[in-house]
């Protein structure tokens, strides 16, 4: 990364506005409807965190620079001007009260999409410096050794000796030719290697060709989630130039939301072309393998049970439908959660949530235990 | 009545050029900036989601109902009545068909009276809400005072004028019509702009969440 300054940080808010954020700007009437959808109000009270505010810096940007009355307002000396200590009073709303879960475009009267611009101004606070410390090691990380936990080739390679050896199942790695490019997240590799073995299985029973990459296996995508499209790209071409190596068809995002929403939704865009491949999610492939019969499960668990929609997979990703199919598949007794798919609450979030976070988040462990109070 | 002249004649142009003029800056300065081309692979169409999101997003969001009913139901009363008595008052068709040739029929004026009188009164509960509802003070600046005054003045002042409250009626008229004409000058350089840009806003965000085969 090159030096962060408030003169870069300007430039990258510059770089990112286009219509549908001068649009966005343009509409709200701050009504403080989003307040209530976002967990961070809710769970505070506290009226700095309802999701527009959390803009401020960005729009003034916009009012400044791309409005003919800001403008005016500017050249009489009547504008509160973008500095460093307005970036840094407002770092610890724009990554630590936001899990980009999107919630409160779904209830904007006049239809912003404010989370888009969250996301997008995250790449003026990282270009200026403020992002917090954690999520810029995770992205050094992610650089130079290839992933954000710091999980290197000989690691992985290790994890899939055990379980080739406990179960006598194969993980391919390298093949060329195949379908399918299996992508993992750090903690799938290190604390979750059962869903590896969990691949090799269904895969096998299906008949689906598939292989994990020694050159990039790492899901994860820290620069979506410090805000920075330099890092994302960088990261998003590994995965593309290994699948092309590779020659396969589809590459298989894993469960983790963030990850998803780099690979599948921004990764084409950072690298300006589309791919030669399709990235599916791996929800999306054992619909798919359900509904053309070749995924077959025995026995059904009785237990009522539900499924908490993940935000950048239902609401932001699209993959709507596949979650209930298949727990309707082994479970006798499923039932949708209060305000379901689209509309869901935040859990709090994953990785991509924690990972851009200063410090555990009191608010997120609060609103938890609020919502799961058992 | 040298005032009563000026506000129909000269003021009336003056306001109407900026008003016109204003909004066309502004919906271009939106427009040029475009967008960049998506190269994801689509799930689903952009076009019919956002179409659909422009028009589904002006029933509120039934959590949303419940967490903010009183914005809601406001935002609703005062919106149509402030339609009603501008496009359905029997003078303002007049006023229209003199300037563009178009008309309609328009409705009883009692009926036009109570709707006004409903309307000014919401927009009094709406401006002690933003006053102190928490996040909508907190969120609320002077333009958001000054957008909520240009538009209230020419209620109050119509309101005041078809009950001849306010004596001369040349006076009461004038200020009505330049109450109107502020509201004209202010609106292409505020949020009043939302009325325009929020077709826009709703696009964009129905399509983008189309493409993701969300309906947003």
């Amino acid at each position: 990364m090159s030096e962060a300054t408030i003169e870069r940080g300007l430039n990258l808010f510059r770089e990112q506005m286009n219509a549908p954020i001068a649009s966005f700007f343009s509409s709200c009437v701050n009504c403080g409807m989003c307040a209530e959808a976002c967990l961070f109000y809710t769970e505070t009270g506290d009226p700095k965190y309802t999701p527009i505010n959390k803009l401020e810096p960005f729009r003034r940007v916009w009012e400044q620079e791309y409005t003919l009355w800001g403008k005016l307002k500017s050249l009489l000396g009547m504008s509160k001007p973008v500095t460093d200590e307005l970036l840094e009073e407002w770092e610890p709303l724009i990554y630590d009260a936001c899990t980009l879960c999107g919630r409160c475009s779904m209830v904007c009267p006049v239809g912003n999409d404010i989370s888009y611009m969250i996301r997008h101004a995250r790449e003026g606070f990282v270009a200026a410096g403020y992002a917090p410390e954690g999520i810029k090691g995770a992205s050094r990380r992610a650089i130079t050794i290839g992933s954000p936990m710091g999980v290197k080739y000989p690691a992985l390679a290790a994890q899939i000796k055990h379980i080739e050896a406990d179960t006598g199942l194969t993980i391919p790695v390298d093949v060329e030719g195949v379908d399918y490019m299996a992508l993992l997240s750090s903690m799938e590799i290190m604390n979750f290697p059962e869903y590896m073995e969990a691949l090799a299985r269904i895969f096998k029973q299906a008949g689906v060709t598939w292989t994990i990459s020694s050159e990039a296996f790492e899901a994860t995508n820290s620069g979506i989630q410090i805000g920075s499209s330099d890092i994302a790209r960088e990261l998003v071409n590994r995965v593309v130039v290994a699948a092309d190596k590779l020659k396969v068809k589809y590459v298989i995002s894993p469960e983790c939301g963030h990850a998803y929403t780099a690979i599948r939704w921004e990764g084409p865009n950072l690298i300006g072309r589309p791919y030669n491949f399709k990235v599916v999610h791996i929800l999306e492939l054992l619909d798919e393998l359900r509904a053309s019969g070749r995924l077959k499960t025995e026995g059904m668990e009785d237990d009522r049970l539900t499924f908490h929609d993940p935000c950048q997979i239902v609401r932001k990703g699209g993959v709507l439908e596949p979650p209930s199919n298949l727990l309707n598949m082994v479970a006798s007794n499923f039932v949708d959660m209060q305000d379901p798919r689209e509309m869901n609450c935040c859990c709090g979030g994953g990785g991509g949530v924690s990972a851009p976070m200063s410090e555990p988040n009191r608010y997120v462990s609060r609103y938890l235990n609020a919502r799961n109070p058992n | 009545m040298d005032f009563l002249l000026w506000v129909r004649g000269p003021g009336f142009d003056i306001a109407l050029v900026i008003f016109l003029i204003g909004i066309l800056i502004r919906l271009l300065e939106v427009l040029i900036l475009g967008r960049k081309p998506d190269y994801s692979e689509p799930r689903g169409a952009e076009l019919g989601a956002g179409l659909r999101t422009v028009l589904i997003r002006t029933l509120p969001e039934q959590g949303s109902f419940k967490r903010s009913p009183f914005t809601v139901v406001g935002g609703y009363v005062w919106h149509i009545g402030f339609f009603i008595t501008l496009f359905l008052f029997v003078p303002h068709i007049e006023l229209i068909n003199a300037m563009i040739g178009l008309s309609w029929p328009g409705i009883a004026s009692n009926l036009i009276d109570a709707v006004a009188a409903v309307t000014i009164v919401t927009l009094l509960a709406m401006l002690f809400s933003r006053l102190s509802h928490p996040v909508k003070r907190f969120l609320s600046g002077p333009e958001d005072y000054l957008t909520w005054l240009v538009t209230f003045l020419p209620m109050l002042t119509g309101y005041l004028a078809y009950h001849r409250m306010i004596d001369p009626y040349p006076l009461v008229l004038g200020l009505h019509i330049l109450s109107e004409e502020l509201l004209m000058v202010v609106f292409p350089f505020t949020k009043l702009m939302h009325a325009f840009t929020f077709i826009f806003a709703r696009w964009y965000n129905g399509a983008m969440a189309g493409r993701r085969g969300v309906q947003s």
